[in-house]
């Protein structure tokens, strides 16, 4: 009965499976290392560059990435494009008008995008735009099919084209770079590597205090245990 | 110095009932000297009920019940307010640990016969805050307004619209318009924060007073008051709950917050079971989801309503979901009464009574995990059958527990 009962409270531990795109596609690892201030300060930087101009981060405040190791002068220099101080919010460049007129829909927030999506499917994400003449943007996506987004970044990474074998075991589509931009494949990675990185950040700022915050906590909980245990041991003599 | 504080605990008990009150509920209250792991759950659900209405109260300060607000003021909490990350996730983590404790809370008096005479009153009111803790959590998981609170709400609901000629009324009544919106936040956001808290309040006092007079139940099965020292009139294998207990009760806290701690600050989605990704998303009234699933607590429960797919009887397969689905809640009610063993205790208890226990578990289980899978045939199938076991549980209990080959009950409590 015992063993049952301990079975089925790990059962119940484990974790979702964190399923695939909703294609079906497996997803690429994402290098994500949120202690690394340096991929952090270059992701927020490709961040306010490439994303902010249609999406917004608007839950989350500029003078919040001190904590990644920016001053309040270099947030204003390097992170605020639009005429906003540094305490405001990421609010994006563009209308939600504009956003619909142009696209079909309003860009989604940015914010908590990594806890939504997964840092995994970000980063394959944002590396499997291919060229096709079919949509209306030119573009379209092998994790999201017929994305409204065009791909902003085929001036870093270049065009890809859709390869399609079809097999016994059915189709298979893979991507191949067919006109090159101006970063070499490993250090497109790199580059989408760092932005996911921050968005996973952005998704959560306080993730790395929590960690440190949790480790003193449990180590307080632990000597409680040993002074709990042994006043109960203590008062429990009589008993048994 | 203890002179001054005898006479003012004399004052006060001239006044109020002070020392006669903490006697008779904790030095003087005598429980069974052999309580084991199970029994450390009831104190926990008591630990949980605070630290909800204590985080509660301070998310209450910086949340906003308005639909075009909701969303950003939970993630205002989590980014802009001062330990707000850690308050919501307390109160995020608090709501499922509440029904971990109150699983296995209700599992023990399952296994133990906690609802037989003189117990009864006790289950009673025990499945009643059952019922109204499941419905803190579902107005709770509406406040954050992602896709999630909207849809997960959306479902439970259209299970009201499935009630014939008065259904589509009712649902209005709830809603306070034609679809969920925001006039149905706020007063959701009204009986969670106010009428269901105040209500599970009195509730487990007076399931407190219940177990009081009655007396606790334990792992034997037996009832201590029956062998009580004539010259004392104390039961002999009764312990005072304060200090043996209290003590007891503390070591069960710390492991307890050892885990709670843990999914807090290193875990705090739980792998999507606790706060699920879809729910990162800001609702969408025009968009629903691929997949809806409801928090794990629910998700036996979905299991069973999405089971039933035909009609029958000239009864809708819907409205067939939602009389299974509330009567797999509502059939705990029964137990008292459907459980017919002369013994209570699983340690009493024959085969019949174990294996019975052990597929009402593993289906308990199964149901749980389907309900966070989307549907295909095979999962209806398994959904089904299991679901089928499950009653069947409660249904054939007055058969196989009468014919079970039962041990004989001991006089005294065994070490």
């Amino acid at each position: 009965m015992k063993k049952i009962t301990i079975a089925l409270l790990i059962l119940c531990l484990t974790p979702l499976s964190v399923s695939a795109g909703e294609s079906g596609m497996p997803l690429d690892r994402a290098p994500v290392d949120i202690t690394d201030n340096a991929s952090l300060k270059r992701g927020a930087e490709s961040f306010v560059n490439y994303c902010l101009t249609c999406h917004g981060a608007s839950y989350m405040r500029y003078n919040r990435h001190r904590d990644i190791g920016f001053t309040n002068e270099e947030i204003l220099n390097k992170l605020v494009f639009t005429g906003q101080k540094v305490g405001d919010l990421m609010q994006s460049a563009m209308r939600k008008k504009e956003g619909e007129e142009w696209f079909g829909v309003v860009p989604p927030d940015l914010s908590v995008i990594a806890r939504a999506r997964g840092a995994d499917w970000l980063y394959t994400y944002l590396r499997a735009f291919y060229r096709d003449d079919a949509t209306h943007t030119g573009w379209n996506n092998l994790v999201f099919d017929r994305v409204a987004m065009p791909h902003v970044l085929y001036q870093l990474q270049g065009e890809q084209k859709l390869i399609v074998k079809t097999s016994d075991k059915g189709e298979q589509k893979s991507l191949t770079l067919a006109k090159p931009g101006q970063l070499s494949a490993t250090d497109y990675d790199k580059f989408v590597g760092d932005l996911v990185n921050y968005l996973v950040y952005l998704g959560e700022p306080h993730a790395n205090a929590r960690k440190k915050l949790g480790i003193e906590v449990m180590i307080f909980l632990l000597g409680m245990l040993v002074l709990s245990y042994a006043l109960k041991k203590e008062y429990w003599k009589d008993i048994h | 110095m203890s002179n001054l504080f005898n006479s003012m605990i004399a004052w006060i008990d001239k006044r109020f009932p002070l020392t006669s009150n903490w006697k008779a509920h904790l030095s003087e209250y005598y429980a069974p000297k052999n309580f084991n792991f199970w029994y450390f759950f009831g104190s926990l659900a008591l630990l949980v009920l605070v630290n909800q209405l204590l985080t509660g109260i301070f998310l209450t300060m910086n949340y906003k019940p308005d639909a075009s607000q909701a969303f950003a003021s939970v993630e205002y909490i989590m980014r802009d307010v001062d330990y707000g990350w850690l308050i919501r996730y307390m109160h995020s983590t608090g709501a499922s640990m509440f029904f971990v404790v109150v699983y296995l809370h209700m599992f023990r008096g399952m296994m133990y016969g906690s609802y037989r005479k003189p117990r009864e009153l006790l289950w009673l009111i025990g499945m009643v805050i059952f019922f109204v803790l499941m419905s803190l959590a579902f107005t709770g998981y509406i406040l954050p307004w992602g896709q999630m609170s909207y849809w997960g709400a959306q479902v439970i609901v259209s299970m009201f619209g499935a009630i014939p000629s008065i259904g589509e009324i009712l649902q209005q009544w709830l809603l306070g318009d034609f679809t969920l919106s925001d006039a149905a936040l706020n007063r959701f956001f009204a009986y969670h924060v106010v009428t269901l808290p105040l209500v599970l309040l009195v509730l487990v006092f007076v399931h407190i007073l219940a177990l009081h007079e009655t007396g606790s139940n334990n792992p034997d099965g037996i009832e201590i008051k029956e062998n009580k020292n004539p010259a004392t009139g104390i039961p002999v294998d009764g312990i005072p709950f304060h200090p043996y207990y209290t003590v007891k009760d503390i070591v069960g806290v710390v492991v307890f917050l050892i885990v709670f701690c843990g999914i807090i600050f290193f875990a705090p989605e739980m792998g999507g079971y606790f706060l699920e990704y879809n729910n990162f998303i800001p609702a969408n009234t025009l968009q629903t989801p691929d997949h809806i699933a409801p928090v794990w607590y629910f998700t036996p429960y979905y299991s069973m309503l999405r089971a039933v797919t035909v009609n029958f009887l000239g009864v809708d397969a819907k409205l067939w979901g939602v009389i299974l689905m509330a009567g797999s809640v509502v059939i705990f009610c029964f137990l008292p009464w459907l459980d017919r063993s002369p013994v209570k205790s699983i340690r009493y208890k024959g085969p019949y009574f174990k294996v019975a226990l052990t597929l009402f578990v593993i289906s308990f289980f199964v149901l749980g995990w389907l309900g966070t899978k989307s549907p295909t045939p095979l999962y209806t199938l398994l959904a089904q059958i299991f679901t089928v076991i499950y009653f069947a549980f409660f249904i054939l209990m007055p058969w196989y527990s009468k014919i079970d080959k039962t041990k004989p009950e001991p006089k005294r409590l065994k070490e």
